[in-house]
């Protein structure tokens, strides 16, 4: 999928690049609200990341003009003022939704899959793999044709894996991607989560090895 | 805030006692300057009468062949009789030796023996008098005689004029104090009219309105209403300079916790080696921690403040909710907790949206996380005449009983917390909210099974 990101913030911006592209996406990034209004005239994206304080204007100012100019990509505000602070907020603006800095990725991820769900038609990130399908958008898994209902975390596991098939992750890592920091969760939390997934994934062309001591990795028949 | 404006009188009143006493003295002078004019007059009048008669008997006063005649004319007394009903009395003497009229009557005190005319006051037969002297030297065969003629009235129909126009003075006096009275109430009235008008329009305006009084007001008020605009224009720059200031403070905490969690993130997802993990966890924790601990802080002190300036308006409540809920599902998902709302029509209260908001979010965001995963969160509605109650409800490990009583005292953090991050302001910001709508806030556990079960309660509208 195609993002934009709008963040003034280096730093900040790349490593919300550098996280949309670990999972697979594609991000064009923009400094102000002029390059904004570039990007914006020459590419179509699927979901625009809008930081709402900018050096060259504020961000609500972009999104007011975008939307009057009935542009209809969904917008993620970020913004690092309060809530309570602002009598007329960025969904009043046409934001589809807003996230405070700092966040998780994994609450941003969330929103993103969120916002474009509710956004419906176009969007789809289908990957195929034999009898399985995945779409990234809609988090829906089907093996031959038969569509699962999976648990978000089930759901979030699975993407880790597919976002990198064949490789190898760390029970560690999987912990990391899947709680969020304030859980104190043991390792062996995330086994549950592993067998409940192969259990979804029993008839399907992909199937999660374990590998002794080392963590577990995604394989396709 | 409220605090009791110590009063000093009514200017109403003020000047109400000051215009009327000063009427009443008015009308007082008035009477008296009248009725002492009048008297005058009358007495003036009464004192000519009596010269003009005394005059005219000694004009008739002659000698005849040696013999003084007076041949006393009938208009000297007719004249008198015009005046009034008063007794008249007279008395003529030739050389102070008593001639004719009444013997006793006494006569007005002449300071020289041959001055012109004399009038005096004096009793007689128990009456008062006004009597008049006069004297004509005659001379009889060259002898002088000595003429003297004094003519007395009582001054009985004259006291009678006189009482009857004090009556009248006295109605004009009473007249003139009436309408000077009305005069009076209508021009307190009227100047304090501008002043009430100018209290109403102020206090009907709601906290936010801040505008400066555009109502043209009279000359003497321009002061202290120009005064007023000014101290709202202050106070309206100060307010929305907190409010600026507040929002700009936690953008610059946040803004480098975000590029310092987000860093911290991306490395804990290259590193391998165990302790470089645990120590990167440690510190998203702690970037976390202040960051949340920042957050609530100032939307405490944005609250605080905002309670103090309430502005509210007609919101259904359970719309609001509902938008609520949807923008906290994806949280929820990822510790797939479902969030159910109780549907039905809309429920109006009258508040402050933004506040009511925030003090919902901070309950929700606690039931997911003092919540294990996979549970449920409920919100529904509970009605009684006069209030709405706003339930959540979770599957969590609910309060502690000892600690129920000081969860929304600031800072105060209960003894359930484990390894949950917080700041101990979420249930105060939602108690503080409530109370500045003149609800209340209550903290229970669920009657049956685990949870807790929190309740909004807000006066119906
Ligand atoms: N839904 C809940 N279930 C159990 N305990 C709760 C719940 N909500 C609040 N508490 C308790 O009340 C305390 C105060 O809550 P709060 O003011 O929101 O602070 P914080 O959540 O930041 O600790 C919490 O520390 C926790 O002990
Ligand atoms: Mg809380």
């Amino acid at each position: 999928m195609r993002y934009l990101l709008v963040e003034d913030n280096l730093a900040l911006a790349k490593a919300i690049l550098d996280r949309l592209s670990l999972n697979g996406h594609v991000a064009d990034h923009a400094t102000s609200v002029e390059t904004a209004h570039d990007f914006l005239r020459v590419s179509d994206y699927d979901l625009i990341l809008l930081d709402i304080m900018l050096p060259d204007g504020d961000g609500r100012q972009l999104l007011k003009e975008y939307r009057a100019n009935s542009g209809k990509t969904p917008i993620i505000a970020l913004t690092a003022r309060s809530q309570v602070s602002d009598r007329v907020g960025v969904l009043d603006l046409g934001a589809d939704d807003y996230l405070t800095k700092p966040f998780d990725f994994s609450e941003l991820e969330a929103r993103c899959r969120a916002v474009i769900r509710r956004q419906g038609g176009a969007a789809q990130n289908i990957k195929r793999f034999g009898n399985t399908v995945y779409d990234g958008v809609s988090g829906k898994l089907s093996v031959n044709d038969v569509s699962l209902r999976l648990r978000n975390r089930e759901l979030r596991l699975l993407e880790v894996f597919i976002n990198a098939p064949d490789q190898l992750f760390s029970k560690s890592k999987l912990v990391d991607r899947l709680f969020s920091h304030e859980d104190d969760v043991a390792e062996n939390a995330i086994e549950v989560y592993v067998a409940r997934l192969r259990k979804q994934l029993e008839s399907s062309d992909l199937k999660i090895i374990t590998e002794r001591g080392m963590g577990y990795r995604l394989s396709v028949l | 805030m409220t605090d009791r404006v110590r009063e000093s009188g009514s200017i109403r009143r003020r000047l109400l006692v000051q215009l009327l006493s000063g009427a009443g003295i008015l009308a007082l002078i008035l009477f008296l300057v009248v009725q002492d004019f009048t008297k005058q007059l009358a007495e003036e009048n009464q004192d000519n009468i009596l010269r003009a008669s005394v005059t005219s008997v000694l004009d008739a006063a002659a000698v005849q062949n040696g013999q003084i005649t007076i041949d006393i004319p009938y208009s000297a007394f007719s004249m008198l009789g015009n005046v009034s009903d008063d007794r008249v009395f007279y008395k003529i003497t030739q050389n102070s030796k008593f001639l004719t009229g009444y013997d006793s009557l006494p006569e007005a005190k002449l300071a020289k023996p041959l001055a012109q005319l004399q009038v005096s006051t004096a009793n007689y037969l128990g009456e008062e008098v006004r009597l008049v002297t006069s004297t004509r030297l005659l001379s009889n065969a060259g002898v002088p005689v000595l003429i003297s003629v004094t003519i007395a009235q009582t001054r009985n129909g004259q006291k009678q004029t006189l009482a009857f126009i004090s009556r009248r003075v006295s109605m004009l006096g009473f007249g003139f104090f009436t309408i000077a009275a009305i005069l009076t109430v209508y021009s307190a009235q009227s100047t304090v009219r501008p002043l009430r008008r100018l209290a109403a329009s102020v206090s009907r305006r709601g906290p936010q309105d801040l505008r400066p009084v555009a109502a043209p007001v009279p000359r003497e008020m321009v002061p202290l209403v120009d005064a007023l605009n000014k101290f709202m224009g202050r106070l309206k720059k100060s307010l929305s300079q907190s409010e600026e200031f507040i929002a700009e403070a936690a953008h610059r905490v946040r803004t480098p916790l975000a590029t310092l969690r987000t860093q911290a993130e991306l490395t804990l997802h290259r590193v391998e080696r165990d302790e470089t993990r645990e120590a990167l966890r440690e510190m998203i924790r702690a970037i976390d921690e202040s960051s949340r601990a920042a957050g609530q802080l100032l939307d405490h002190a944005m609250v605080t403040f905002r309670t103090d300036y309430l502005e509210v308006q007609k919101l259904d409540l359970r719309e609001m909710v509902c938008g609520l809920v949807e923008n906290m599902r994806p949280v929820a998902d990822l510790k797939d907790i479902f969030v159910e709302l109780e549907s039905g029509s809309a429920i109006n209260i009258m508040g402050d949206p933004i506040l009511i908001q925030n003090a919902v979010r901070n309950l929700i965001d606690n039931a997911i996380k003092y919540s294990p995963v996979e549970s449920m969160v409920k919100l529904s509605f509970t009605y009684a005449s006069d209030i709405i109650g706003l339930i959540i409800q979770d599957e969590g490990i609910g309060f502690p009983k000892e600690d129920r009583a000081n969860l929304t005292n600031r800072f105060v953090r209960g003894s359930n917390v484990g390894g949950r991050i917080g700041s101990g302001l979420g249930l105060t910001i939602a108690d503080d909210v409530v109370r500045a709508h003149g609800g209340s806030l209550s903290i229970e556990n669920n009657a049956k099974g685990n949870g807790a079960c929190v309740t909004l309660y807000f006066p119906s509208c």
